[in-house]
């Protein structure tokens, strides 16, 4: 368990107070848990058990159970590829390839540098401009194998420029 | 004059915010015109769309707007004349989207600002939460919701009258009216647009729904992946409550109830209601065995009523008008409308609202405009994972719950995706499979390993390897998981095969006996091919093959090397001259 009160830590402390450390609110404390740490640490994962009196394999299920949840870091840039039916029948598959095949990482994987992670994801509810990505919260529509890799391209350069 | 850009999730993807920016910064620089944002009008094909009121007349719909127009609008807006942006105003047919349609959930989509419970007042709303509470004794307002005939907008289509009497009727101090807002079917976006667009129209339902069957709280239980709908519904909650809506003695009538709302984490069965109640509890979204019933023993196992936010959307409009103008619309057995999102290869995709009783036909080729790209329509698949494939053939059936039914498919939450010839049918099947394989929460046996090994068979068909006697397991599995699983996901997970192997079994019988993929989809059973009388040599797909699979000499024709060639398909968009085709 995680005793150092680093700004982290308080900030947990704060979204634990927040649901009165209710294990009838594990879901929205573990997303705001994860809005804190990027993902799900273990040893975060035992100390909300502890604290909701509940036990690490409950939280564990809890947190396996749902897609949103990560037990892993994630890159710079997490690219949500909308996997949903109006995306198939629209050509999603190749976007898929044209994106692993750019960054060099499957589905669930993080670029080595950090910048990139690739999550297929359900539905994205934006179908009328299928196919769709979102990255970090903006939504690119109507792709094209081209399109895709262009807009990774213009994320890496970003980068560089800020470098 | 006033200028409305559309800002829904689809607006916003194509663009809107950034138009909304260009106009704003014309606006600081002094400017007179008036700003605003609205929701989502549903004609995502035209997306961004702006408009421009004079006084509350629309005086020009402008579509497939970009920031580079702001100048031009906005002094549009100024002189009040439009000649300079006549290429912008929507043509005649594409108005047509909209003009053919009968809204009632989505009344106030794409016309109100979402963000102002006082846009939503003038449109009359809380009127109706105003005449319950003051005029009508719970009884009283389920016997309208029983006269409007209106049934379960997610999917099953229940007798909306039916939950709430039973709910009501249900014994315990303290009651539940929970909102399924957790839209998992992919292909369904009205109930986003409900809340992105009119979240004041969802509560209002909802607080009615909560007086009728006496409960003390209600709770929205959100799907994560719509981030704007949470901020709009969490403005809407504050702005309801600071207006002394949500509460202690709502509108001074005695009646409290809470409101609050919960971000799902990503699991397709928590639409599901007893599994919806099980995650609501902070746990793993797994289905209860049933009964009890939520109406006896829901959350925290007191009584709970739960509806679809379409369902919700449809109340205030049912008791300010009478359950007897709800009914007049639609069929025997199926009153009313019902929202559907209609997307894939039609040529214009949105929401379609319309009366219960009109035709799929209808709905794909008058509203929709038919097929993109002149291409010849093959199936549309209604109800997503838990639904079918109707083909051609079937396109005059009417949208009714039962008639759909009786197709296989069903109504579902309202999904519609049309497909055309280039959509492979066993493709789709695998794909649905796919989905639920992955989706199934594990409790059940039949459908956690069962829906998995049809995926495996699937999957090897459309890779060359199906083996004669596929089809018939397939067959016994889907029966099997039918008896076997608790829930609706798993008991309706077979449906995308049986429909496709009713409707299309000769396309399952191309890729098992003949080892051919007829809508020429499926990857591995294809070879690409350059016509050397077509192939003029000009060198373009070679360079851009990222396999290097095409080699030939500069104005001679080309040739593909079929163990190195992947079929990604690029060097038939790049030829211009038509010269390789997919067999």
């Amino acid at each position: 368990m995680c005793d150092c009160k680093d700004e982290k830590g308080k900030a947990l402390d704060a979204v634990l107070d927040e649901y009165g450390r209710d294990k009838g609110s594990l879901i929205g404390i573990l997303q705001k848990t994860q809005d804190i740490y990027g993902y799900l640490p273990a040893d975060v994962i035992y100390s909300v058990a502890a604290q909701t009196g509940t036990t690490p394999a409950k939280v564990m299920g809890v947190a396996t159970f749902y897609t949103q949840f990560r037990l892993e870091p994630v890159g710079k840039y997490l690219i949500m590829l909308c996997k949903g039916t109006a995306c198939h029948v629209n050509g999603s598959d190749r976007i898929e390839a044209a994106i692993t095949n750019e960054l060099g990482i499957q589905n669930g994987q993080t670029t080595e540098d950090g910048l990139f992670t690739l999550k297929n994801v359900a539905c994205l509810g934006c179908c009328s401009l299928s196919p769709v990505m979102m990255i970090n919260e903006e939504t690119f529509g109507s792709l094209t194998p081209d399109k895709a890799v262009g807009i990774l391209n213009d994320l890496r350069n970003r980068k560089e420029e800020q470098a | 004059m006033r200028v409305i850009v559309g800002e829904g999730s689809c607006g916003i993807a194509a663009g809107a915010g950034k138009v909304y920016s260009a106009l704003e910064e014309i606006l600081n620089g002094g400017a007179s015109f008036e700003l605003g944002i609205t929701g989502c009008i549903g004609m995502c094909f035209l997306e961004p769309i702006v408009d421009i009121y004079d006084g509350e007349d629309l005086a020009a719909r402008l579509v497939h707007v970009s920031a580079e127009d702001a100048e031009r609008i906005a002094e549009a807006a100024q002189s009040g004349s439009f000649a300079g942006i006549r290429d912008l105003v929507i043509a005649e047919d594409d108005a047509s989207f909209l003009s053919q349609q009968t809204r009632i959930a989505l009344r106030n989509c794409g016309i109100i600002d979402p963000t102002d419970i006082e846009s939503y007042k003038a449109r009359g709303g809380y009127q109706a939460l105003e005449k319950v509470l003051k005029t009508m004794t719970p009884e009283e307002v389920i016997e309208v919701i029983k006269v409007s005939g209106l049934a379960g907008r997610g999917g099953a289509g229940f007798p909306t009258w039916f939950k709430w009497n039973a709910a009501r009727d249900s014994k315990g101090e303290e009651k539940f009216l929970i909102c399924n807002a957790d839209e998992g079917d992919p292909g369904a976006f009205m109930d986003r647009a409900v809340i992105e667009s009119d979240p004041h129209n969802l509560i209002e339902g909802m607080l009615i729904g909560a007086y009728a069957i006496g409960a003390s709280e209600a709770i929205v239980y959100v799907r994560a992946e719509y981030p704007l709908a949470i901020i709009r519904l969490e403005n809407a909650i504050k702005q309801a409550t600071e207006a002394g809506i949500i509460g202690d003695n709502i509108m001074g009538s005695g009646f409290s109830c809470k409101f609050r709302y919960m971000a799902g984490a990503g699991a397709f069965v928590c639409g599901e209601e007893t599994a919806l109640i099980e995650s609501l509890e902070g746990k793993r979204g797994m289905p209860r065995l049933k009964p009890p019933f939520p109406a006896a023993a829901g959350y925290q196992m007191k009584p709970s009523n739960i509806n679809n936010v379409e369902t919700f959307a449809n109340v205030a409009w049912i008791i300010n008008n009478g359950g007897e103008a709800f009914a007049a619309m639609g069929t025997e057995g199926s009153k009313g409308t019902k929202v559907f999102a209609l997307t894939g290869k039609v040529r214009s995709g949105g929401l379609v609202e319309i009366p219960m009783g009109a035709t799929l036909r209808h709905v794909i080729f008058d509203i929709g405009g038919g097929i993109r790209n002149d291409k010849k329509i093959k199936a549309v698949q209604m109800g997503g994972p838990s639904g079918g494939c109707i083909p051609e053939s079937l396109l005059n059936t009417v949208i009714d719950y039962k008639a759909l039914s009786a197709t296989g498919a069903i109504m579902g939450s309202g999904g519609m995706v049309v497909m055309d010839e280039t959509t492979c049918m066993v493709g789709m099947a695998r794909f649905f499979l796919d989905f639920t394989s992955k989706e199934s929460c594990g409790k059940c046996v039949h459908c956690r390993i069962g829906t998995r090994r049809m995926l495996e068979i699937l999957t090897r068909i459309v890779e060359g390897n199906g083996q004669e006697g596929d089809i018939e397991l397939l067959e016994e599995l889907c029966n099997a998981i039918k008896d076997g699983a608790l829930c609706g996901l798993g008991q309706t997970a077979p449906n995308p095969v049986l429909t496709t192997i009713k409707y299309f079994r000769d396309e399952y019988e191309a890729h098992i006996i003949r080892k051919q993929c007829p809508a020429k989809e499926c990857v591995n059973l294809l070879r690409y091919h350059i016509n050397p009388e077509k192939c003029k040599g000009c060198t373009m797909c070679a360079k851009k093959c990222p396999v290097q699979a095409i080699s030939g000499e500069v104005k001679n024709p080309h040739e593909i090397n079929q163990n190195l060639c992947i079929k990604c398909g690029q060097c038939i968009t790049l030829c211009k001259f038509d010269a390789i085709t997919a067999e």
